[in-house]
Parts: C-alpha cells; structure tokens; sequence
C-alpha cells in the first residue's frame, strides 16, 4: 500500500491567501483540499444597518483587484430594489468603466501571474530579466485598463465616482478622446498578446465543465443579463437564490456552492466564452479563432487565451462606447429607498458575482448576501486537481506539486473576494 | 544572510497580507511605468502574490498590508517583525484596523452567526487591530487604498535613509492647491474634507462628490466645528455616526467625532 500526499503552503501567484492538499493511496486520489486560510471580514454582517446608498463603496473593500465587480453588483441590485433600471448613456459609461476592470485584471492575471508557468519563471518580474518588451507589454496593456477606470472613476482602485442610479459625475467626451487614443494602441497589444499565449505550451487537458454565466441577449454580457448554464437551464438574476446554495462543507475554509443540488459548476472566462463567444466583437471572435480555440474551450491552461481574447473584446467595445458616447442630461438617476429585496448580478473577471439586499422602511440594509466567484469554483477546482492528478501520480513530487499549483492558477482565483473565509479545525 | 549573487548588495523588501483586500498590496503593481526599475533597485524577496520564488528573512523593509483578527495573525506579525529591520504599514486595515474593524461597534459572535451556519468553526478576534497596536511600526501609510504616489516615496525614503515626506494636513490643501470648487460651499455637499488627511489628490471633490475620509483623519482635526456644519446641511445623528464609521472608524479622533454626534443629541 503506498501513500502520497502533496503539502502546498501559501500559494504563490494567486489573489489571496491559500494552500493546498492532495492525498492519494494506491492509485487512487483520496482528498484533495483547497485551503483557505484568508480571515473573515463579516461583510454581510457590517452592511447591516448601513444607509442604501453605502454596498457600491463598502462592498468595494471586499476585493481590490475587481472593485468595480462589486461596486456594479451592488448598485443593480440596489437599484432593483428601488426599482429603476440605469439605461442608456449612463449604462454605457458603466460597460466602459467595467471593460476597464476586465483589461487591468486580466492583464495583471496574464503578465505577471500566469504567464510565469509557461515560460518557466517564479514572477513577472524575473520574466522579464529575459523577456522585457514582454512583460512591459503586459504593464502597458494593464496601465491603459487602468487609466480608463481611473479617468472614469477617479482611482483605480476603490474608484470614487461610482453611485446607486449612476454617478457623482459624468465626464465630458473630451475627457475620454485621450483615453480613446490609448485604448486603441491597447488593441493592438492585446491581438498580439493573443498571438502570443495562443502559441504556448499547453498541457493535453480536458474537463467535461457544468458552465455558469450570465447571458445578455444584446452583448457579450458582462453588467447585466440573466444566468445561462451549459446544460440548457437558465434562470432570472432574482432566482439565483432558488438555484444556487452555498454550504459549509467539513474539509474547506470556504462556503462552496452548489447549483441545483449539483457541486462543482464553473464560473469565469472559460464559462462566458462557451455561452456567450458568439458575442464577442468581429476582431476578438477572429483572433479566437485564429488562436485555435474552437466554439468552446475546455483546457483549464488555455484560459489564459480566453482571457486575452477577452481583452481585446473590452478594448474594442471600449472603443467604441467612447466613439459614441453622447454626455447624459444628467450624471445619475434618482434613487428612492422603498421596503424590498433587489438582486444584482454581473461578471467580475473572475466570474458571476451576485448580490442581493433587503432594505428597510428607513432605506437602511436589513440583509445583505454576496456570492463571489471563487467560492462557486472552489468545489470545480477541487475536482480539476483530482482528474489532473490521478493519472500521473508516479511524477516526481515537485513536478506534480508544481503542476497543481498551476491548475488552481488557471482559475485565477481571487481569494480575498469572499467575506465567506474561515478557518476550520480540521483532523489530520 | 547573503542573497544569491545576482541579489548581492541590493535591499529586500518583502509583502505580507493580513485581513485585507490586497488592493493596497496591488497597488505597488500598479506603478507600471516604475515596476521594473523598483525590481532593479530592491530584491522582492518575499511578496506571495506576485512571486512564488520566496526569499529568507532578513529583510531590510517589510510592507504590511492588513489588520490583525485571528489568534494566527497575533503570532504571524511578530515574526514578520522580527525578520524585517524596518516595518511600512500600507492602507487603512494596517494603520487603523479597516472596514472590518466595525465589528468593534458590534458582537462579533452575532457576527459570525450571520455569516456562518457554524459560527463555532471560526477562530476570529473580537476586534480588528492595526499593526501598531502589536508591534513597533517604523512608518504608516493611510489610505483605502493608499496612493501610488506616495508609496513610491515611501520606498525611495526607507531606501535612501530619510523620513518619507507625507504631508499631514486635510483634504482641504489639496483641493486648494487642486483647483477644486469647494463642494460644501458652493453645492451644500456634506463634506470629511477638513477633518481627513490629504493623500488621495483631493479625488472625491474633483467629482463633485463629498470627501468619505477614506484616508483618515488628519493632525489635530476638529470634529466638532465640522459635525455642526454637517447638521447645518441636513445631516442626521444616524448619518453622522456612520460617516465616521466606514474604513477609519476606530481612529480615535473618529471614533470620538462619532461619539460627540452621539451625544449631541
């Protein structure tokens, strides 16, 4: 009888903090453990009592990578419990400050933290000792993702100007035409950055992958929609509580959820590109195609071409909002507290972020509820290790520990998204 | 402890995270253009989410990002003290405790209870602490999150021997020195403006939006005068007390102007 187990403490390269556990004996894969150890923050707690108008800058906090997620999330789901729907001129601004989001993110995630793993190196950093116009490429296609949230929402992290019904200020067109400028240098940047990771060397990977995400019938959805998932079912943003449930399980640090009764669904960029890739601008649907990735993609280390992918789409749609961004009469819409339960939902970088509140007869929050992308991909990351494990037990430890840590990279999961964390004591 | 050779001779600098958003930590990859001449200059020897190659302490500056909750981190940042020769506190969870540290005004059991079908599993604090309250801190730097600016200068200060100049005056300054019409005045915005420290560039004004002390409250701020303009525009005591209450709320110059809006009533 042979044991094996592999111990790996403090993932590196990940947003967050978590380590990592796989056992197996004779053959077989017995417990694969995804820890958690991120201390709770309370966050569905400490919004109780607060002001309707407090979720878009408190739930930013939760996250500094994809504030924008949650400053979205919030609003939507604030603003459908008041009833009233941003549209127009003020929901494109939105899109845009979102598309921002989705290029810095994703360009920090490519560049610096996933890149490393196929071109063999611990860090952007050392990276680019070897291969600077690379990494300086990444930096630069950041840079632009974060100029555009910064010239919308005053910073690039924890962005000011974000509000429920809109924003405090809406910028004049002249503001954006140098952004504009940017973005299109940007564009370039990301199709080569496509070009780039397309040629990779990926590990010969399949999942048969449950995929989640929200659908929009006018867009590649990323603000709104409703939720679509690779079997055929569907459901309204205000169901997702009838459909998704999350758990405490014994083994983990992290809620986990489950859709239908079934664990271990997947959510994120792999999710939106099966669902919705028929979606994408002209140039990021070429550009998929070109790099070989089929009507969907299943190889959890392609990914990082569904993400690139994904940069190019933003930057084009970016574009394009700005082209044709005519100043709203006015930079927000009323928003009156009434007694009910609003949902939100929209797609963080990392996948669908819901949010839902009940306010007060005093517009304050009586209940807040926020399911974050990783905790709906943990249990599918889990599931990843096992198949990905088994069958190549007999590679040398720091091999196979080296590959696991790149199989949770490839979800890029954002640890500190989820005010869900704790720690359990575990038997060992 | 010597580095490798290619390491010899330049500064380590390490990251830690505690209970954070990591938005402060990210903010140092958000210096694009200075990435990689700060990369030249410094060894990151030990920064988890940008690197998996780690490097053994010593470390000539350590960066914290994070507040103090579980009986874990008690025992973490004493050692990350112990290896660091100097210690930098970045954003508001390290300097003042953070957004969580509102379980302070609360139950954190009930806390729990709310998030947790099984509270007893968690091994939380009763309160959210800044760094200082565990440890000697050689510098603090405020802000949710902090400014790039500023960290850059925080870092070229500790490298190069000197005190880091971060102004401590209000908001105020800077939206002088910004351009910015002054929103209380012209528009009747309520307004943290006088009682925060500069820091963020006078951001929230410059979009017509009050100031929300995200950067925590000045030198010598004076709440009081504030609270009764605050009034004056419309503000209720629940209102003034949660305007306080966001990601500085246990900075004890808040925390009191807080409890004076309390009490005032």
């Amino acid at each position: 009888m042979t044991h094996k187990s592999i111990r790996i403490g403090g993932l590196t390269r990940v947003e967050g903090e978590g380590s990592l556990l796989v056992r197996a004996r004779d053959g077989r894969v017995t417990d694969v453990e995804l820890n958690i150890y991120e201390p709770p923050r309370f966050f569905e707690a400490l919004l109780r009592g607060r002001d309707h108008t407090e979720p878009p800058d408190i739930t930013a906090r939760i996250c500094g990578i994809c504030p924008v997620a949650y400053q979205m999330s919030a609003c939507q789901a604030i603003e459908a419990a008041c009833g009233i729907e941003v549209t127009g001129p003020l929901r494109d601004l939105r899109l845009l400050l979102y598309y921002g989001e989705w290029i810095e993110s994703h360009a920090l995630h490519i560049c610096l933290l996933h890149a490393p793993d196929f071109l063999g190196y611990d860090s952007g950093v050392a990276m680019a000792a070897d291969h600077r116009h690379l990494v300086e490429r990444g930096l630069t296609l950041k840079k632009a993702g974060n100029e555009l949230v910064a010239a919308l929402g005053g910073r690039a992290i924890h962005p000011v100007n974000v509000r429920v019904g809109g924003f405090y200020r809406a910028p004049a067109r002249a503001e954006l035409a140098p952004v504009a400028e940017r973005l299109r240098r940007a564009r370039e940047e990301a199709l080569a950055t496509v070009e780039w990771v397309a040629g990779f060397d990926f590990p010969d990977v399949e999942h048969d992958y449950r995929f989640l995400a929200l659908h929009h019938p006018a867009e590649y959805a990323i603000l709104s929609g409703t939720i679509a998932v690779s079997d055929g079912t569907g459901f309204a943003a205000a169901d997702w509580p009838a459909h998704i449930v999350e758990e405490q399980v014994p083994h983990s640090t992290a809620l986990h959820a489950r859709l239908d009764g079934t664990a271990g669904y997947l959510v994120g960029a792999l999710a939106r590109y099966a669902l919705n890739g028929r979606q994408l601008s002209p140039l990021a649907r070429s550009a998929a195609e070109a790099a070989g990735l089929g009507p969907v993609c299943r190889n959890p280390f392609r990914s990082i071409v569904v993400r690139a992918v994904e940069i190019l789409h933003a930057c084009d749609e970016a574009i394009r909002i700005i082209e044709d961004y005519t100043e709203p009469q006015a930079p927000s819409i009323p928003a009156e507290p009434r007694p009910g339960v609003g949902h939100g939902v929209s797609e963080a970088p990392r996948g669908t972020l819901y949010h839902r509140y009940r306010i007060d007869g005093a517009g304050l929050i009586a209940e807040a509820d926020i399911v974050p992308p990783t905790s709906q991909n943990q249990a599918r990351i889990e599931m990843d290790l096992r198949h990905l494990v088994e069958p190549r037990l007999d590679l040398p430890e720091a091999e196979l520990a080296a590959l696991c840590e790149r199989a949770v990279r490839n979800h890029d999961p954002c640890i500190s998204c989820s005010a869900h964390f704790l720690h359990l004591h575990l038997d060992r | 402890m010597a580095g490798p050779a290619a390491t010899a001779g330049r500064p380590r600098l390490a990251v830690w995270k505690f209970a954070s958003c990591d938005g402060c930590q990210l903010t140092l990859l958000d210096c694009e253009d200075e990435l990689l001449s700060v990369a030249a200059e410094v060894d990151i020897a030990y920064f988890l989410e940008a690197s998996s190659a780690v490097g053994p302490g010593p470390y000539d500056l350590s960066l914290v990002e994070g507040s103090i909750t579980t009986p874990d981190d008690l025992r973490r940042i004493r050692h990350v003290r112990r290896v660091s020769k100097r210690l930098v506190t970045i954003g508001a969870c390290a300097t003042a405790g953070g957004i969580q540290a509102l379980r302070d005004f609360a139950e954190v059991r009930e806390f729990a209870a709310i998030v947790y079908a099984r509270p007893d599993y968690i091994a939380t604090l009763e309160r959210s602490t800044p760094i200082s309250a565990h440890v000697p801190v050689d510098f603090e730097l405020r802000g949710c999150p902090i400014d790039k600016r500023q960290l850059l200068e925080v870092i070229s200060a500790f490298l190069a021997g000197r005190r880091p100049f971060v102004p401590a005056h209000s908001v105020c300054v800077e939206c002088k020195a910004r351009g910015n019409v002054c929103v209380m005045v012209a528009h009747g915005t309520p307004c943290l403006g006088p009682v925060t420290q500069a820091g963020c560039g006078a951001l929230c004004p410059a979009f017509n939006r009050g100031c929300y002390g995200c950067f925590g409250p000045m030198e010598s701020p004076n709440a009081r005068a504030l609270n009764a303009q605050l009034r004056e525009l419309g503000m209720s005591t629940p209102e003034l007390v949660r305007v306080y209450r966001t990601f500085n709320a246990t900075e004890e110059p808040f925390r009191q102007a807080a409890e004076e809006a309390e009490s005032d009533t």
